[in-house]
């Protein structure tokens, strides 16, 4: 199982680890799915995604998406290198909107 | 690309070698026939692509030198460059550095050495000779609708952004087709700088009905770079059938801006905000273009379709779009031609054949013990699967044959080169490139092919002034011919040359101390003599052939593939050289004898007929080694005596008469035992040199068989027989 989760009073945590990238993306979706069909305040954990393209870019903006519909708050956490690289291309900060890894592209 | 990216870099190193190897034949091809577009085009698509996909992998080495070529290639295909020898001959060495380039960067990923980058710039500025200070546009017509041609509807002056616009709205299936939008965008920012990007995931759907390998991205990008709309439409070569690729060069119209608005699938509103965002347009520039706009639509009367609205407004020819039109049918052609075939690795294939190997083994001992247990329903499915197995065999082989036409047509290009080193005029003719053989033999005969075609030209044919004398023709002839015969593949290099000298060779090789000087040899005997370590009769030593090296090592080579070579010359008229090479190298149709307690196999293509030795034949078996067949003399061999098997011979002998080269012989052996599918297995080291014997198989029944050698054979019989004929 690519991904874990885990509850905390009410918060829902996930962590992704492995590819995100379109030899996984399939897979990746429909246990993504299962985790967030609960909406409640929700972060992911992307510390150990070692590899990610544009199809897991996809999946990480569905993901967001399904936040913004409703209303709920998801926190990307621990950006792994590959996930901010593509972060980084895709100029996607703003969207996603988590603060931390501002900081994170001014190493680069 | 982060997808599978070792496994794509080595798809590409394949491709490109094919490419520059179709390209060089192209260019060849071209030497002969300069006015054939259709060559042209093909090379021309050769280095496009091959740059295509270099930019992909950030092979810029490649990317720059290709670049040249693929310019200088383009003013050839807009009729701009002549067609000459000179070019030609700069060109065909261009493909040689690439594929240099190839091999060094893309295949060890490493940089080109001094040499290597000298002859570069060299060879870029001989090619700078044919290219145009103005770069040349012909191919955007290809890729883009937006010309930079006189608009009618808007004659308001560019915008005030000084950046390339693109536009991308990636086709649902790239990620499937193994691309990754993201790679192009990184390759992109190889060309210049992304001043700004917006990724719009508009087109996903909802979550339920998304599809986690369809790619919804697009992208709207500010791009500042010096490149030509060319270079950066050439970005996205590879998807741009199914995708939406707009470039809008700096300055662009706004009416193109509008256009592009229109052309997208997202709302107006939302492109017209991200375009302002970005900083592509200004807020005042799209409100003046929406308002003439308006009036424009208000004069037409009514909205019209895009590609329409492009005709009219002279944006783009209607023979532009059909030109697109009939490319994308092209493309789709080669496409499916591609579909044909598939790619597999040769170990792969190795592995199955191996497999197939065990299988046969395996089917052999089955139908041992099923002929051993009497019962005939088990005999009959037990040959039901043998008979199977033997069409797996020979499928699974087949696999493996290709067509020997590949390795010649490689020699148009080293004799083109080498008749022009020599200062001889030699055509080259290749015949019999359909026939077929195993890929592991094609890939070993290449070099003695090569030494034996450079020997010919260097050695064989005469400078003109001596064929004059000689009456012949002045352009000399080299052919190049194959064809299957009884279980072999004949593989022939001739030349109309000064054929070979019989006293000269003599004479050297009593020089060298080859042969003693009295000793008397047959004619293909001393003509063999050339196949001997250090020899060469060349007066002058060139740096094409005639150091001596290279014939011996030729003949290790043949024969290090089970094969033989001969030589038929006649002095003033020519040589033909024939290499003769077992089909395969795997597995083979055995007939299976005995003698007192070994089995040996002997290949059945090489068997013509068995017979019973007579009791007269053995009584005078002291005195003479041939048998009288049928008013021919054969001689023969006693495996027996050979092998020095121990134990009498039988009451009853059987010759099995097999040929080779056109020559006959018998071999006597106790038993026949029957045909067998045998694997070759190869012998061990030490008993390489073993004459006689040139492999092993196993036995159904477990017992090792010795396959012979019948070439070695035949002609030890042949020979003992001459022998004792001079003697006599």
């Amino acid at each position: 199982m690519p991904i874990r989760a885990r509850n905390k009073k009410g918060l829902s945590m996930l962590k992704i680890d492995g590819d995100m990238t379109i030899y996984t993306a399939a897979a990746l979706k429909d246990e993504l799915m299962k985790h967030i069909v609960k909406p409640c305040e929700r972060e992911i954990d992307l510390s150990e995604v070692s590899e990610m393209d544009s199809a897991g870019m996809q999946l990480l903006i569905l993901a967001k998406r399904e936040a913004l519909r409703n209303n709920t708050v998801l926190r990307l956490v621990n950006h792994s290198r590959a996930v901010l690289d593509v972060m980084d291309i895709c100029n996607m900060a703003a969207y996603f909107g988590d603060p931390i890894w501002e900081s994170e592209l001014g190493k680069k | 690309m982060s997808v599978n990216l070792d496994q794509a870099l080595q798809t590409y190193i394949a491709e490109a070698r094919e490419l520059l190897q179709d390209m060089e034949d192209a260019l060849l091809r071209l030497e002969n026939e300069p006015g054939d577009a259709d060559t042209v085009g093909a090379i021309f698509r050769a280095a496009h692509t091959i740059k295509g996909s270099a930019g992909l992998f950030g092979l810029d080495a490649i990317v720059k030198f290709t670049h040249v070529v693929e310019d200088v290639l383009d003013r050839v295909r807009d009729g701009k460059v002549a067609i000459e020898a000179d070019l030609i001959a700069v060109l065909l060495e261009s493909s040689d550095h690439m594929l240099e380039l190839i091999n060094v960067v893309a295949a060890q990923g490493r940089q080109l050495d001094t040499v290597a980058q000298a002859r570069e710039s060299a060879l870029c500025n001989r090619l700078q000779a044919y290219r145009a200070e103005t770069k040349p546009v012909a191919m955007e017509a290809l890729v883009s609708v937006e010309e930079d041609v006189p608009l009618t509807v808007c004659n308001k002056d560019g915008v005030s952004s000084d950046n390339w616009h693109i536009s991308l709205r990636f086709g649902q299936n790239v990620l499937r087709d193994g691309m990754d939008p993201l790679s192009f965008l990184r390759y992109l920012g190889k060309l210049g700088k992304i001043v700004s990007l917006t990724t719009l995931p508009d087109a996903m759907p909802e979550a339920g009905k998304m599809d986690a390998e369809t790619c919804y991205l697009g992208f709207e990008i500010d791009f500042k770079s010096d490149a030509d709309k060319a270079a950066i439409a050439n970005v996205f070569e590879f998807v741009r059938e199914e995708s939406l690729i707009h470039i809008l060069p700096p300055h662009s119209k706004i009416s193109d801006y509008l256009e592009l608005i229109r052309a997208l699938p997202e709302s107006e509103i939302r492109v017209g905000e991200i375009l302002v965002a970005t900083g592509a347009l200004t807020q005042q520039e799209l409100a003046d273009g929406l308002n003439t706009q308006k009036a424009g639509a208000q004069v037409a009367g009514n909205s019209m379709p895009l590609g329409k609205i492009l005709v009219d407004q002279g944006s783009v020819g209607q023979e532009v779009v059909e030109a697109a039109l009939v490319k994308q049918a092209q493309a789709r052609d080669s496409k499916n031609k591609e579909s044909k075939y598939i790619r597999v690795q040769a170990d792969r294939l190795d592995e199955l054949i191996n497999l197939v190997g065990e299988l046969v083994i395996a089917g052999a001992g089955a139908n041992m013990l099923a002929q051993r247990a009497k019962s005939v329903a088990l005999q009959e499915s037990t040959s039901e699967i043998s008979r199977l197995v033997e069409e797996i065999r020979d499928s699974a082989l087949n696999l493996r044959m290709v067509q020997i036409g590949e390795t010649f047509n490689r020699f148009q290009r080293v004799v083109r080169d080498v008749s022009r080193d020599l200062g001889k005029d030699i055509a080259l003719h290749i015949s019999g490139a359909e026939t077929e053989l195993d890929k592991t033999v094609v890939e070993k005969i290449g070099d003695p092919l090569m030494h034996l075609v450079r020997n010919a030209m260097d050695h064989g044919i005469e400078n003109s002034v001596l064929r004059a004398q000689r009456g012949k023709p002045e352009k000399g002839t080299l052919r190049l011919n194959a064809y299957h015969e009884s279980g072999s593949i004949v593989i022939e290099v001739s030349d109309d040359g000064g054929g070979l000298n019989r006293e000269r060779i003599l004479a050297k090789a009593v020089e060298k101390g080859i042969v003693a000087p009295n000793q008397n040899l047959s004619e293909q005997e001393i003509f063999r003599l050339i196949f001997e370590a250090g020899f060469s009769t060349a007066d002058t030593v060139s740096n094409i052939s005639g150091r001596g090296v290279g014939m011996d090592v030729v003949r290790r080579n043949i024969e290090a593939l089970r094969g033989t070579i001969d030589i038929e010359s006649k002095h003033t008229e020519g040589t033909t050289i024939r290499i003769r090479l077992p089909l395969t190298l795997a597995i083979i149709d055995g007939f299976l004898v005995g003698v007192g307690k070994s089995s040996f196999v002997i290949p059945l293509d090489m068997v013509l007929e068995c017979t019973e030795m007579s009791e007269q034949d053995r009584e005078a078996l002291a005195e003479r080694n041939y048998v009288n067949l049928r008013n021919e003399v054969l001689p023969f061999i006693r495996l027996r005596d050979l092998f020095d098997i121990s134990g009498n011979a039988p009451r009853r002998e059987n010759i099995v008469v097999v040929q080779y080269a056109g020559l006959k012989a018998g071999l006597v052996v106790d038993g026949l035992l029957g045909e067998f599918q045998t694997v070759i297995k190869p012998l061990g080291g030490i008993f390489e040199h073993l004459k006689g014997i040139s492999g092993s198989t196993i036995l159904g029944s477990g017992e090792v068989a010795l396959i012979l050698d019948v070439p070695t054979l035949v002609q030890r019989a042949v020979a003992e027989e001459d022998r004792q004929h001079a003697a006599a």
